[in-house]
């Protein structure tokens, strides 16, 4: 139990002090997996919207394979990433492992099917509601798809929200390709493990804590944003 | 304007991708835990760093796992402490050369109940048969690193199979030696460990040294430089000056200085 | 070629106009919807010039007709001709098309019809001037910038025709637009409808309500189960309908 106690201590002396190393790491991770989520909404949201608009033999397969690599376990994702980018994998002359790319690059794919499949049922809902009006102005398949990404785009944060809660979380992917070097590729969760198996596990659980506030504080301000855009306007 | 701050928010998260490309003096180290752990390395890697100006980027990972990205090209210089395991990744025509640079020793560390009744041992094998005879549980790493394969051989030493009680007695976490720890005290199982991570740990719970001072349970590290006919992109210039710094009186002098609460950790011994 | 602002204007809506919709010929149009035929071979035009109104009870086919017209459903059998050709995507704003319950998109009132003008490929300058002037014809210029869903159901009724006549449609299709509306809203609905009307656009107006029926139409289409029973020019049918079923129906006896 006075670990937990510890935990609160380590937590608010790294915060008040404005600890450096905590402070890096906080940046990178915050780069890194909001990197990761934008790139993921750029592939992820199209991805999404086409499959909530289109019509195709297959779709019902494509829609179950969507939906379960959310599931891609984030270690599974981390090899294979190694493995492309490793100087014998197939990608190595780009020499981005170990790099905080690697790491977007790994959170990225964990990211991108959440980003797809939570936008493919919002845009599938408005599309019933915006289907009929749409066709009959005159609108194609691709105006279809932005206007309802457009006009979904409070919604769909919801999504891209998910896949930052996913990616900030996750330890599997970017340690096996960042290799947690410290000051280049220690995010939170790497300087989690790393101080769990020095047995530091107070501060362990104390940078936890701090993990959790910033997810919290992410998420309160989008709500934030959200507020502002007049719930009204877009019941 | 809206747009305008998106575009420099944009920017800023680009910078991780920018700012690898300026540090472009710099090694990639695959080591091992218990170095990491131990904190050795956040000790004396300024110090070359502040005389080479190059940059030391340390990947600690298994031994098993560091030789193999070695051998994959993931690295400019190799310091494990798995002797025989090195020298088969020289033959190999993984690396350039080997040399010693510092050894220490392994203990063996138990609750304080000491189920197995070792405590106090200064001899390895009967310990080893001790615990076995008891059923007491051990705690093994299971990952084919250094301080695995040491494990591994005192037990054939023992004449003790020890694979056989795996999941019963005996319990291979396949992790770390931090891990491996947590485990043990969180099992109250008895371990083997390199000292300095032992003495750096911080969860020891109610666990103590048992077991130490055995010749066998010397641990030697040593350094290589991944062979750059193999990987033309190995960073040879900056790779050899990080070895031979180790070797130097510099390098051992920062190794053998060293402590945490006055012990020493590591000792020095390059060939001179 | 550089066109001066006048003639480029000109020249847009001129590209638009060539390219009639009228008449709208359905040729044996059939719709079979869970083993019964809600839609039986049904021929009809509408050709340029009167306010067409399609009666009948409920679930008689009247909304299932108009949207195969407009080509948002696909007949099981029998085709739908534009100007005696096949329809087109390009040609849609030339058909303004009213639904029951007015689709709002996310944004502010204005906005609305500038996106469907957009999508007709009206210019930037231009689309902002016919934007204005629709809303202004509609009565609704003060609440340009309001979000549209936050509007009373009326308005968005009003703003859904107006952004159906942005486009200067040849033909104005409403599917029961004040089925859902309260007199007063109903009053403003129909005097938008004449207007639209007698500057030119040829309307059909689907309602089950005889009152409205008779004060709109020019002529009155009678569908009854899935079948046209008869077309008659307004001043006769409410007097002397031609079929038992829409005698039935004006006398308020008649069974779906």
């Amino acid at each position: 139990m006075q670990d937990f106690g510890a935990a609160f201590g380590a937590a608010f002396r790294l915060v008040i002090t404005l600890d450096p190393d905590l402070v890096e790491i906080v940046g990178l991770s915050l780069r890194v997996s909001l990197g990761a989520v934008l790139a993921a909404a750029v592939i992820g949201l199209p991805i999404g919207a086409g499959l909530a608009v289109a019509r195709f033999p297959g779709r019902g397969v494509a829609l179950v394979a969507l939906n379960s690599l959310m599931g891609l376990p984030p270690v599974v994702v981390g090899l294979l990433v190694y493995l492309a980018l490793s100087r014998a994998g197939p990608l190595g002359p780009l020499g981005l492992l170990y790099t905080p790319t690697a790491m977007v690059i790994a959170q990225m794919i964990l990211v991108v099917p959440i980003v797809a499949a939570v936008s493919r049922q919002t845009v599938e809902d408005l599309k019933d509601e915006y289907d009929e009006q749409l066709r009959v102005l005159g609108v194609g398949p691709a105006g279809m798809v932005a206007t309802l990404l457009w006009d979904a785009r409070y919604s769909l944060l919801t999504a891209l929200l998910a896949g930052f809660g996913r990616a900030v979380a996750e330890v599997g992917a970017v340690i096996i390709v960042g290799g947690n070097i410290a000051h280049v590729t220690r995010v939170m969760t790497t300087a989690i493990a790393l101080e769990t198996s020095k047995g530091d596990l107070a501060l362990a659980l104390g940078l936890g804590i701090i993990l959790l506030a910033l997810a919290i504080g992410v998420n309160a301000a989008v709500m934030g944003i959200r507020r502002t855009a007049g719930h009204a306007a877009f019941a | 304007m809206k747009r305008l701050r998106l575009l420099l928010f944009a920017a800023t998260l680009l910078s991780p991708m920018t700012n690898v490309q300026a540090a472009d003096k710099f090694i990639t180290v695959q080591s091992t835990t218990s170095t990491q752990n131990s904190g050795l390395f956040e000790a004396i890697l300024p110090a070359f760093t502040k005389a080479s100006g190059i940059e030391v980027r340390v990947v600690a990972v298994g031994t098993g796992q560091a030789i193999k990205n070695a051998a994959n090209g993931d690295g400019d210089v190799l310091f494990v402490h798995a002797k025989p395991a090195e020298e088969k990744f020289v033959a190999e025509g993984g690396g350039v050369a080997r040399f010693d640079v510092m050894y220490n020793d392994f203990v063996f560390v138990g609750p304080k109940a000491d189920p197995a009744r070792i405590a106090g041992g200064k001899e390895a094998v009967p310990a080893l048969q001790t615990i076995a005879a008891a059923k007491a549980p051990f705690a093994s790493r299971g990952d084919d690193s250094g301080t695995h394969k040491k494990e591994k051989a005192l037990w054939k030493a023992s004449g003790i199979d020890q694979a056989k009680a795996s999941g019963d007695w005996y319990r291979e976490t396949g992790s770390g030696m931090g891990a491996t720890l947590n485990a043990a005290v969180g099992m109250g199982a008895y371990t083997m460990s390199d000292r300095a991570t032992w003495i750096s740990f911080k969860n020891k719970g109610d666990f103590g040294i048992v077991v130490e001072g055995d010749p066998i349970l010397f641990n030697q590290y040593g350094v290589i430089l991944v062979n750059p006919k193999k990987h033309p992109h190995v960073k040879v210039a900056e790779g050899q000056a990080f070895i031979d710094w180790l070797l130097s009186a510099a390098g051992q002098q920062a190794i053998a200085t060293y402590k945490i609460d006055g012990q020493q950790l590591f000792y020095p011994n390059a060939q001179k | 070629m550089r066109l001066s602002p006048e003639l480029q204007a000109t020249a847009s809506s001129t590209a638009v106009a060539a390219r009639p919709v009228l008449p709208l010929r359905g040729t044996g149009l059939t719709v079979r919807r869970g083993g019964r035929t809600l839609l039986d071979r049904v021929d009809i035009a509408v050709e340029p010039g009167p306010l067409t109104v399609i009666m009948g009870p409920n679930g008689a086919g009247k909304s299932l007709l108009l949207r195969v017209l407009a080509t948002l459903i696909r007949p099981d059998q029998g085709f739908v001709t534009w100007a005696e050709t096949l329809p087109d995507r390009a040609r849609a704003p030339r058909l303004g098309f009213v639904f029951q319950k007015p689709v709002m998109l996310r944004r502010s009132a204005v906005e609305n019809v500038r996106y469907a003008l957009k999508v007709a490929g009206v210019p930037r300058a231009e689309r902002d001037r016919r934007a204005a002037e629709a809303l202004a014809m509609a009565g609704l210029e003060h609440l340009a910038a309001a979000p549209a869903r936050v509007l009373s159901g009326g308005e968005q009724q009003r703003l859904a025709i107006a952004r159906a006549l942005a486009t200067r449609p040849e033909v104005l299709l409403l599917d029961e637009p004040t089925a859902n509306l309260d007199p007063g809203a109903t009053q403003a609905i129909e005097a938008q409808v004449k207007a639209a009307h007698a500057a030119g656009t040829t309307v059909v107006f689907v309602t089950h309500d005889i009152g409205q029926a008779r004060r709109l139409a020019n002529e009155v289409v009678f569908v009854h189960r899935g079948r046209i029973a008869e077309r008659t020019p307004a001043h006769r049918f409410f007097t002397e309908p031609s079929s038992e079923a829409a005698a039935a129906f004006i006398e308020g006896r008649l069974m779906p």
